[in-house]
C-alpha cells in the first residue's frame, strides 16, 4: 500500500498506509491523524480537511475543482500549495506524498 | 481497567469511538450498535449512495480495520434493552456491559405514518443502508414513486429518481415544500427547479390512505383523489430516540436533555447528535438538531468530557442538500432574520440568500455558491451592509475583518 507522511503544524509527523481510491481525507481520519476535522465526511462541503501539499508534489495532482477553490478562496491560511483533501484521492502515482496540516480548520 | 460504552451506529457513534482514542484513552471501548453495519455516513443515502454512485464502503466512518487496530469491541445488530444508571450498566440481548462513561448516540426515528393501507409492500421510509438497500431493490422495477413529505429528504430523492427516468409526485400538506425549514423565497426555488425537472408537487395534500393490489401498494389517496404509484417514500419528520434514556431516568425534553459539555442529567453519562436537546450559546437558545456537523461535534466533545476534559460544545449549526447538479449550503436559521439579500441571479441556478438581524448575518442559503456559504460561516455575528452583499462586483473577501 502506499504511504503519505503528514506533518502537523507542530511538526509531528505520521507516516502512514492508504489503498489507492481512498481520499487523502479518509486516509488521515482512518489513522487518526488530527488536524483534519472532516465534519462534512468528503463532500466538498465544509473546508474543514484543509491541507498544504508539499511543494514537490504539487503538480502531480489533478486540477483543482471550481467549488474547491471557492471554499479555499476565503480561508486565512490559504496558500498556493492549499488543497482539501477530501478532493485528493491516492494513487501510485502519488506514493510517498508529503502533506502539511494548518494550525487551524474553519 | 477504564470501560466506555457507545450506543449508536451513526456518525455520532463512530466519530465518539475515533475522537477517544485520539485523546489518548487506551482503556476498553465496546460500541453497541442495532444496525448490522460499522458506524456510517447518513446524508448520502438519500443522494449519492441511492443513486449507486457510491458503495456501501465509502460510508462507513471509519473502515473496518480501524476497529480492529484500536481495539474497539464492537456489537453489530444488538439492541440495548435497559441502561441502568444506579448500577452504571447496560443491558443487551448478547450480555451486559459495566461502564464508568456512557455515550448514548442513539440518533432518530422516522416518524411513521398510520393511516389505511400504511402497511402494503412498497411504502418506505428513509433512515438506514437497509432502507436504501430495499428501496434501491424496487426502483428498479418502479415506474411511479409517489414521496409522502416535501422535506429535504423527499426532495433529494425526487431528484435522484426523476433522474433515473420514473415520474414522481411530491405530496406537501402545507402550502409549501420545506415550510418548517426555510423562507418563502427558497421554496418557490425549490418547487420551480424540481418542476422544471419534471417532479410533480402537490401542496396543501395530505396523504389520507393507500390502496393496493396482492398486498403491494398502487394508489396514494388524497382525500376524494389518487395518485397512481408503484413505490411510495414517505419522509415526514423523525423522532429522537429517547426511551432508552428516559426508562433510565434521564431527562428528557424533546431530545435527551444535555448542558453544553454534552453530558445528561446523569454525570457518567452522556449523549450526542440527533437524539440530543441541548443549548447552544452563540444562538442563546435550546436546539435539537438533525444535521452531521452538529453529530461530529458533540461526538468530539462528550469524547474529551467522558475523558475529565473541560471541553464547550458551541457552534453554529449548518447544514447541506445535494438536489440535481445544486449543492445549497445553509448556514444558521433563516427565521431568526428580519430582512434578507439575495446575491446572483436565482436563474443561473447560482446564488445566496444572506439574512440579517439588526444588520447582523445571522444566516444563508447557499445554491452553487461554496465562496458565499464560507463569508457566511466567517461573518456571522458581524454587521455587513446589505449593498455590498448584493453587488456582485464587491469582492466578498473585503467584507472579511482584516486579520
Amino acid at each position: 500500500m502506499p504511504s503519505v507522511k503528514f506533518i502537523e503544524h507542530n511538526g509531528t509527523e505520521h507516516v502512514v498506509e492508504g489503498n489507492n481510491g481512498d481520499s487523502l481525507m479518509v486516509i488521515a481520519t482512518s489513522n487518526l491523524v488530527p488536524g483534519i476535522d472532516a465534519d462534512c465526511g468528503g463532500e466538498c462541503s465544509c473546508a474543514t480537511c484543509h491541507v498544504l501539499v508539499d511543494s514537490e508534489w504539487l503538480s502531480k495532482l489533478g486540477a483543482i475543482s471550481e467549488t474547491e477553490e471557492s471554499m479555499l478562496d476565503l480561508n486565512p491560511d490559504r496558500e498556493p500549495s492549499s488543497r482539501l483533501s477530501c478532493q485528493i484521492d491516492m494513487s501510485d502515482d502519488l506514493a510517498g506524498i508529503v502533506i502539511n496540516l494548518p494550525e487551524f480548520q474553519y | 481497567m477504564t470501560q466506555m460504552v457507545i450506543i449508536g451506529g451513526g456518525q455520532a457513534a463512530g466519530q465518539a469511538v475515533a475522537s477517544l482514542r485520539q485523546e489518548g484513552f487506551e482503556g476498553k471501548i465496546v460500541l453497541i450498535g442495532e444496525e448490522s453495519t460499522l458506524p456510517y455516513q447518513r446524508p448520502p443515502l438519500s443522494k449519492a449512495y441511492l443513486s449507486g454512485a457510491v458503495p456501501a464502503e465509502k460510508l462507513l466512518v471509519r473502515p473496518e480495520k480501524f476497529y480492529e487496530d484500536r481495539d474497539v469491541e464492537v456489537h453489530l445488530g444488538t439492541t440495548v434493552t435497559a441502561i441502568d444508571s444506579d448500577q452504571k450498566t447496560v443491558t443487551t440481548a448478547d450480555g451486559t456491559f459495566d461502564f464508568d462513561k456512557l455515550l448514548i448516540a442513539t440518533g432518530s426515528t422516522p416518524r411513521k405514518l398510520t393511516i389505511p393501507g400504511s402497511d402494503l409492500k412498497g411504502i418506505h421510509y428513509l433512515r438506514t443502508m437497509a432502507d436504501v438497500d430495499a428501496i434501491r431493490a424496487q426502483m428498479a422495477d418502479s415506474k411511479r414513486l409517489c414521496i409522502v413529505g416535501g422535506g429535504y429528504i423527499g426532495l433529494e430523492v425526487a431528484s435522484v429518481a426523476v433522474s433515473a427516468g420514473l415520474s414522481v409526485d411530491v405530496l406537501e400538506m402545507e402550502a409549501r415544500i420545506l415550510q418548517r425549514v426555510t423562507t418563502p423565497f427558497m421554496s418557490a426555488f425549490y418547487h420551480q427547479l424540481h418542476e422544471s425537472r419534471g417532479v410533480k408537487i402537490h401542496t396543501e395534500t395530505g396523504c389520507s390512505g393507500f390502496r393496493g393490489t396482492d398486498q403491494s401498494v398502487t394508489h396514494v389517496q388524497c382525500g376524494d383523489a389518487e395518485i397512481e404509484a408503484d413505490l411510495v417514500i414517505v419522509g415526514i419528520g423523525i423522532m429522537p430516540n429517547i426511551q432508552l434514556a428516559l426508562d433510565a431516568g434521564i431527562a428528557c425534553d424533546n431530545g435527551i436533555t444535555v448542558d453544553d459539555h454534552c453530558q445528561t442529567s446523569h454525570p457518567d453519562i452522556y449523549a450526542a447528535g440527533d437524539c440530543t436537546n441541548h443549548p447552544n450559546p452563540i444562538l442563546g437558545r435550546r436546539l435539537r438538531l438533525e444535521s452531521v456537523p452538529n453529530a461530529m461535534d458533540q461526538a468530539r466533545t462528550s469524547a474529551a468530557n467522558m475523558l475529565g476534559g473541560d471541553k464547550t460544545y458551541a457552534a453554529v449549526p449548518w447544514f447541506w442538500s445535494d438536489q440535481y447538479e445544486l449543492k445549497l449550503q445553509m448556514l444558521g436559521f433563516s427565521a431568526d432574520a428580519d430582512a434578507a439579500v439575495l446575491r446572483g441571479d436565482p436563474e443561473t441556478l447560482q446564488f445566496a440568500q444572506f439574512y440579517l438581524f439588526d444588520g447582523k448575518i445571522v444566516a444563508v442559503d447557499a445554491v452553487n455558491s461554496p465562496k458565499e456559504f464560507m463569508v457566511a460561516k466567517q461573518l456571522f455575528g458581524h454587521s455587513v451592509a446589505a449593498h455590498d452583499l448584493a453587488n456582485p462586483e464587491v469582492d466578498l473577501k473585503s467584507l472579511l475583518p482584516s486579520v
